[in-house]
């Protein structure tokens, strides 16, 4: 009995033992220093011209999506630097929580603290319109990013990329390489993001209108969901459906890292990929040419630290200096740009 | 969970089904055995339904077959070519492999009469902490290590939650789902963590003798998992212990203990899983494995595991889910639409379900009365 119950304890003391080893392990596994990737600002001191000088004190207020995706997790931390570099910018951001309604909430409570200026990425912009209107209606003027509000009276400046141009980009240079290859009839395969997303339909639009003009299409279409292993799965199921392929689209740079593994993991290199976003990584590949990916199509999250830049104007009431206009515009589209070796060192500082 | 939960529901379905015993072709189908083990009975336990769990797989195996002829109709141009259909045939089982892996340990789990809804986010956190560039320092063997005993850890403190914590299965589990995708996010920063450990990336595209490394991982995880459940007390009490706990702890099982090894064994394989998909997808982040929980909840639903627990097996939940992966597989080489795609797996959800509740039934009992069955 007593032998019995020595056991026993020597096995909770070993097992105990164990376990606070291995969490003790596991804990001294968090750290993830990674080089920060730079983030794309362009600082105060940079531009000579007037509008850079420190000038009255404008209070923004900043609310994005908590961010899954790289992308999102850039336009934070691009906004969080671009309003570091002016010593006249108060920034102050509530996190958006996880779905519209969250979003909505944080920022009543923005709006109650009255800034100057408010710059916003909803989660979408139509259920966030009426908070958008809210706020313009409080005197608080909005910068919509990224994501249209339906209503022209709810935002002062909207500042966003350019989906269609980015399925137009794409599908342009496409075609460009499989001319230049002497291609006729090519088998063409497209790997979406979500596919329910309007901005995803935008891209696949762009791209099929495009390649329909120059007497083409798309042969298969798998939609991932913007992570690399849902990545790997649908461009699995690509490359399994279509034996022979001269080019695909990826849309999302970050899922790409997937659509990249399941390529290797096939062995399959008779075709050339076009990326999208424009992430530091596609780019570094790009760069190196030693991967199927020969060219990315931008949409870049530099855009939150332009926005923080003009909301500043706003706030300050000046305009672009170098337009004529006294007042900052009211809607500005990004172009998608083409990635390629050749101009790849250019945007290296752009990559997220 | 370890108070009474009804074994009513199975009961009157098995007394009409005794009479019609067959040979022990599939012994994987041991339900019913493991409660008369218990409650004194004297039937020999590999016997029990084992004729019904193979006429039930064998129903999955006719799905299959003509999920695979309905490919061939529509793309017979890939189908006529022999090296195709072989590289394809890996190409499903590969797919299927990391869910796979989930529904092993999702299956013990609703067998011992629970639920696990928190295996996509365990398999997204060991993912994540085991591709932080502290643990990716470590080599391949640190970050297996790590993303093991992550997914162990995150099982135990599930299962202590349900068994000494006295929470339900599906809150207890539904608060880690929501809780570990939060601590992946942080661990992560938001970002994907490219693996750049070449060993770790390289299961993914390794071969032996011509089939994936995967593939290995996946019947050997499917293997262990059915020696386990039929052939282990682990097993046998796992099946008593979801049939009816309560004859369970009279019968001298701690249920408590054993619900904590079951949540801790569906955690374990979530690791597994974790390694594997992060080797295929050569990174990790917060949102990997989205709703892998209830991919692998069909998957041994459809596979005739009782979601009221006591009953299921491993071979039927490993058909289902390469049922789901040839599925996927279907639509994307006939460049199908996913929504499409999703509306059919539901229908064959439920349509499995109904099978097996309608069908077996009534052909059992039609076997039995017309005595087409022999012993």
């Amino acid at each position: 009995m007593t032998q019995n119950s020595r056991d026993l304890s020597r096995r909770r003391l070993l097992f105990g033992g164990a376990a606070v080893g291995a969490g003790v392990l596991l804990a001294g596994c968090t750290s993830n220093e990674t080089e920060p990737t730079a983030a794309q600002t362009k600082g105060a001191d940079a531009a000579a011209s007037g509008n850079a000088a420190p000038g009255q004190k404008v209070v923004i207020g900043f609310s994005a999506p908590a961010a899954d995706h790289g992308w999102l997790a850039a336009i934070t931390t691009n906004a969080k630097a671009q309003a570091a570099a002016y010593s006249d910018v108060e920034f102050k951001t509530v996190e958006a929580g996880a779905d519209a309604a969250a979003q909505r909430a944080a920022l009543s409570t923005l709006i109650s603290q009255k800034p100057n200026v408010i710059v916003m990425l909803p989660h979408d912009g139509k259920e966030l319109n009426a908070a958008g209107l809210e706020a313009m209606k409080a005197g608080i003027p909005v910068v919509n990013l990224d994501r249209a509000f339906p209503d022209a009276l709810a935002y002062r400046l909207q500042i966003k990329g350019d989906n269609y141009g980015m399925g137009v980009a794409a599908a342009n240079y496409i075609v460009a390489q499989l001319k230049a290859k002497g291609v006729s009839n090519p088998v063409i395969g497209e790997i979406p993001g979500i596919d329910s997303l309007e901005l995803t339909q935008e891209r696949s639009k762009g791209f099929a209108d495009t390649l329909a003009q120059n007497g083409l299409r798309v042969s298969n279409r798998r939609p991932a969901e913007f992570t690399a292993d849902s990545g790997q799965q649908a461009a699995t199921g690509l490359l399994q459906a279509l034996p022979k392929i001269d080019a695909i689209w990826n849309h999302d740079d970050d899922q790409g890292i997937g659509v990249l593994a399941a390529i290797n993991q096939a062995n399959r290199k008779e075709f050339f990929m076009v990326g999208g976003a424009g992430s530091k990584k596609a780019m570094e590949d790009i760069q190196a040419d030693n991967t199927v990916l020969k060219a990315t199509v931008t949409y870049s999250p530099s855009m939150a630290s332009s926005a923080i830049s003009l909301a500043r104007l706003i706030g300050q009431g000046k305009g672009m200096s170098d337009l004529v206009e006294l007042q900052v515009p009211k809607e500005i589209i990004l172009a998608s740009e083409t990635i390629t070796k050749e101009n790849a060192s250019n945007y290296l500082k752009l990559g997220f | 969970m370890s108070e009474a939960t009804p074994t009513s529901t199975a009961a009157p379905d098995r007394a009409a089904k005794l009479p019609a015993q067959s040979p022990p072709v599939d012994p994987a189908e041991t339900a019913a055995a493991a409660d008369h083990a218990v409650s004194g009975g004297r039937l020999s336990w590999w016997r029990g339904e084992g004729g019904e769990g193979a006429k039930r797989n064998l129903g999955l195996i006719a799905v299959l077959v003509a999920l695979v002829v309905i490919g061939a109709l529509t793309r017979p141009d890939l189908y006529s070519n022999a090296d195709w259909v072989w590289a394809n045939t890996l190409t499903i089982l590969k797919l299927a492999s990391v869910v796979g892996v989930v529904t092993v340990g999702m299956t013990f789990v609703i067998i011992g009469g629970g639920i696990d809804l928190s295996v996509g986010a365990i398999v997204a956190l060991a993912g994540v902490w085991a591709t932080t560039v502290a643990t990716q320092s470590y080599g391949a063997g640190g970050m297996i290590f790590c993303a093991l005993t992550v997914g162990l850890g995150v099982g135990l403190v599930n299962g202590l939650l349900i068994s000494y914590g006295r929470l339900v299965p599906f809150i207890a589990t539904l608060a880690m789902l929501v809780a570990a995708r939060g601590l992946a996010a942080e661990l992560s920063d938001k970002q994907t963590q490219v693996s750049n450990n070449t060993t770790i990336n390289d299961i993914a595209s390794t071969n032996l003798l011509g089939i994936p490394l995967l593939v290995y991982i996946l019947a050997a995880v499917v293997i262990a998992g059915w020696v386990l459940l039929n052939r282990t007390t682990f097993g046998r009490r796992t099946v008593a212990v979801g049939g009816n706990p309560e004859a369970a702890r009279l019968a001298g099982i701690n249920v408590k203990r054993h619900t904590v090894m079951l949540y801790a064994l569906s955690g374990l394989c979530c690791g597994i899983a974790a390694i594997m998909l992060t080797a295929q997808a050569t990174s990790a982040q917060a949102a990997m494995a989205n709703l892998y929980e209830l991919d692998a909840i069909a998957a041994a639903i459809i596979g005739g595991t009782l979601l009221s627990g006591g009953r299921g097996t491993i071979i039927g939940s490993l058909l289902g889910v390469i049922i789901f992966s040839t599925i996927t597989n279907l639509f994307a080489i006939n460049g199908l639409t996913s929504e499409a795609q999703n509306m059919v797996k539901g229908g064959i959800i439920v349509a499995a379900v109904l099978v097996q509740q309608v069908q077996f039934r009534s052909l059992t009992q039609f076997l039995g009365r017309n005595r087409l069955t022999t012993t």
